[in-house]
């Protein structure tokens, strides 16, 4: 597997990539049976993605009643007083989330690699990536008991760090941090592996020869194994953010059981769903959800762009 | 090999010495972290409410605790968590069946045929799959209620068989880690398109139809916020939703909520292993599937 300079992806002009169609093989001239083979996906496509897109973008720019409404509705959701404080929180949990999952997954994913005894990589693994089978409500729960000083198993740990209550814990300010370790405790195995696997992709030839040149294991790590990890490296990135961004579950939980200590309003998903199931404004939701989307959009393309994601070979 | 690594261990044992130290450190704190959160939820639930907050937090309690929060989980508005259960069964199998069906000649026909538009619906793919989903929650959820199907079972399967990513894996795995040659002579050989998919690609891609399969039973099962939106009536609730009717009723959290149908702690923690218990197994049996899928690919070339 070579990785393609930026040029090779997607982006790049159509003629080219049909000479080296014809050189892989591929179909010669249209048939038809790609049409049958991608019909039903399309048809998917159009219903639960492009048509609700769309329809989105409709509602964001209308009235409750139908009416072209300009940017009345962004406006008014922007203006809300709950809008910046959501921004603030889903930015936090994001910082703090992506970095953690960058650097830990990319070490402990090298760690686990470099590892030569083959039962203890195949365990770490499985321990990494067993906290993926506790997703969404399950996980919250499950945290909910961690983070409650009553009944934690780790709470030595927490009265250490000088919370005596599930409220002292959950705190506004330490909100983000304990959605990025949720996060992190339920996903970052997902990725390991799948990091372990794109190791595992490079050749042992590269590795071997960087080894008789005199490279030690960091320098191996850092010279050849992350910049080919690169591409997957992006494409953890994108995934997370967009996942990140939909920061819902975690808070609506957690509002559900401190009291509103934690408000129903905390992320921009949440205020959204207020929009929508509270105040019966489906053209706020709209202008949320279009947002979020955008912001989502422009920030995947930079990692899109300069992580590869689409070469063919 | 061996006198290679023979040699190489030679090499690093000064060097390597310390930060072998760090990254085993580093591997240890992190087992801890992955690890303690789920053998507390094991043991929590074999003790009383009592014990789980008296008792040494990783002490074993007894059958007959477990068996009493088991009692309490089940009976819980009577029987509803045995019917979120199979709700989740039947929103998670259901949304797969069709996934797999609709993804894995998607992403064949992306890979390896010519069609028109096939560079849009890649583009396509990859920015739905990067949308957040919640986005298209909402509208989704208008678009299902003009057409009336708001509540049914439908409005949760068929967002949930669209899945852009399974499609993006299968593509992946088609472009990447099948031999090209391999289907040219199938063609030469007199096999038509269609049994170039059906006799060669198809077998070949084992692995990626077990990983699709796989991530889209765990999103689905997992899945939280589409149920939530669609499915207004206690009766349709997934388990993963229903664990929101639980703690609700959990007095440890929700003062408001001490009465006769209330949930103790150990009965919550019971609910949230027995949310997870089928994507526990999936997970149990599909590893080493897994990571062969994922690694497939490499070793060819």
């Amino acid at each position: 597997m070579t990785l393609a300079h930026p040029s090779d992806q997607l982006t790049a002009g159509a003629p080219k990539r049909r000479r080296s169609a014809a050189r892989e093989g591929r179909a010669p001239g249209r048939t038809p049976i790609g049409y049958l083979f991608v019909s039903l996906y399309a048809l998917l496509t159009l219903a639960f993605g492009i048509a609700p897109a769309v329809y989105t973008v409709v509602l964001a720019f209308t009235t409750g009643d139908g009416g072209f409404a300009g940017f009345d509705n962004f406006v008014k959701v922007i203006t809300d007083f709950r809008f910046w404080p959501a921004v603030l929180h889903v930015v936090a949990y994001l910082v703090i989330w992506l970095i953690g999952l960058l650097i830990f997954v990319v070490a402990l994913a090298l760690i686990v690699h470099a590892l030569r005894a083959r039962w203890a990589s195949t365990t770490l693994r499985f321990v990494y990536y067993l906290p993926g089978a506790l997703a969404g409500a399950s996980s919250v729960l499950l945290w909910l008991f961690v983070l409650d000083p009553t009944a934690s198993p780790v709470s030595g740990l927490l009265r250490a760090m000088g919370f005596n209550s599930f409220v002292q814990v959950i705190q506004p300010g330490n909100l983000p941090v304990i959605f990025a370790v949720i996060a992190f405790w339920t996903g970052a195995g997902g990725w390991i592996v799948i990091m372990y696997g794109a190791l595992n992709n490079i050749s042992t030839e590269i590795i071997e020869a960087a080894r008789i040149d005199g490279a030690n294991a960091v320098q191996i790590a850092l010279r050849i194994q992350l910049p080919l990890l690169r591409k997957w490296i992006a494409y953890m990135g994108v995934m997370s953010l967009a996942a990140g961004t939909q920061l819902f579950v975690e808070p609506q939980l957690l509002s559900q059981a401190s009291n509103a200590i934690v408000p129903n309003d905390y992320s921009l998903n949440q205020l959204a769903y207020q929009y929508a199931f509270q105040q019966n404004d489906f053209n706020g939701a709209a202008a949320i959800s279009l947002l979020l989307l955008i912001v989502a959009l422009l920030l995947s393309w930079v990692f899109v762009t300069r992580g590869g994601l689409f070469e063919r070979e | 090999m061996t006198t290679l690594s023979q040699q190489r261990t030679q090499r690093v044992n000064l060097g390597g010495w310390s930060g072998r130290a760090i990254a085993g450190v580093v591997v240890l704190v992190f087992v801890l972290f992955f690890v303690i959160p789920i053998v507390w939820l094991l043991l929590a639930v074999t003790k009383s409410s009592k014990e789980l907050i008296l008792d040494n937090a990783f002490a074993v309690g007894s059958w007959a605790d477990f068996s009493a929060n088991w009692n309490q989980l089940f009976s819980f508005q009577d029987g509803a968590v045995t019917t979120w259960i199979g709700n989740s069964a039947l929103y998670a199998v259901g949304a797969l069946i069709i996934t797999l069906i609709v993804s894995i000649p998607a992403g064949y026909a992306l890979a390896l045929t010519e069609f028109r538009l096939r560079k849009a619906l890649l583009v396509l793919t990859l920015v739905v799959m990067l949308i957040p989903s919640t986005a298209l929650v909402l509208p989704i959820f208008l678009e299902l209620n003009t057409v009336g199907l708001i509540g049914s079972p439908l409005s949760v399967i068929l967002p949930m068989s669209f899945f852009p990513f399974g499609v993006y894996l299968t593509y992946i795995y088609f472009s990447t880690s099948v031999p090209r040659d391999l289907l040219a002579a199938a063609r030469i050989d007199g096999c038509s398109e269609f049994q170039v998919f059906t006799r060669i690609a198809l077998p070949l891609a084992a692995p990626i139809v077990a990983l699709v399969a796989f991530f889209s039973f765990v999103q689905n099962w997992n899945n939280f916020f589409l149920p939530f939106v669609m499915l207004p009536s206690s009766d349709g609730y997934p388990i993963q939703v229903g664990l929101t009717s639980l703690l609700a009723s959990t007095p440890a959290f929700n003062p408001s909520s001490a009465g006769s149908d209330s949930v103790q702690l150990p009965t919550l923690a019971l609910a949230t292993i027995v949310s997870i218990l089928p994507v526990l197994i999936v997970f149990l049996f599909s590893q080493r599937f897994l990571v062969t899928g994922m690694t497939a690919g490499g070793t060819k070339e």
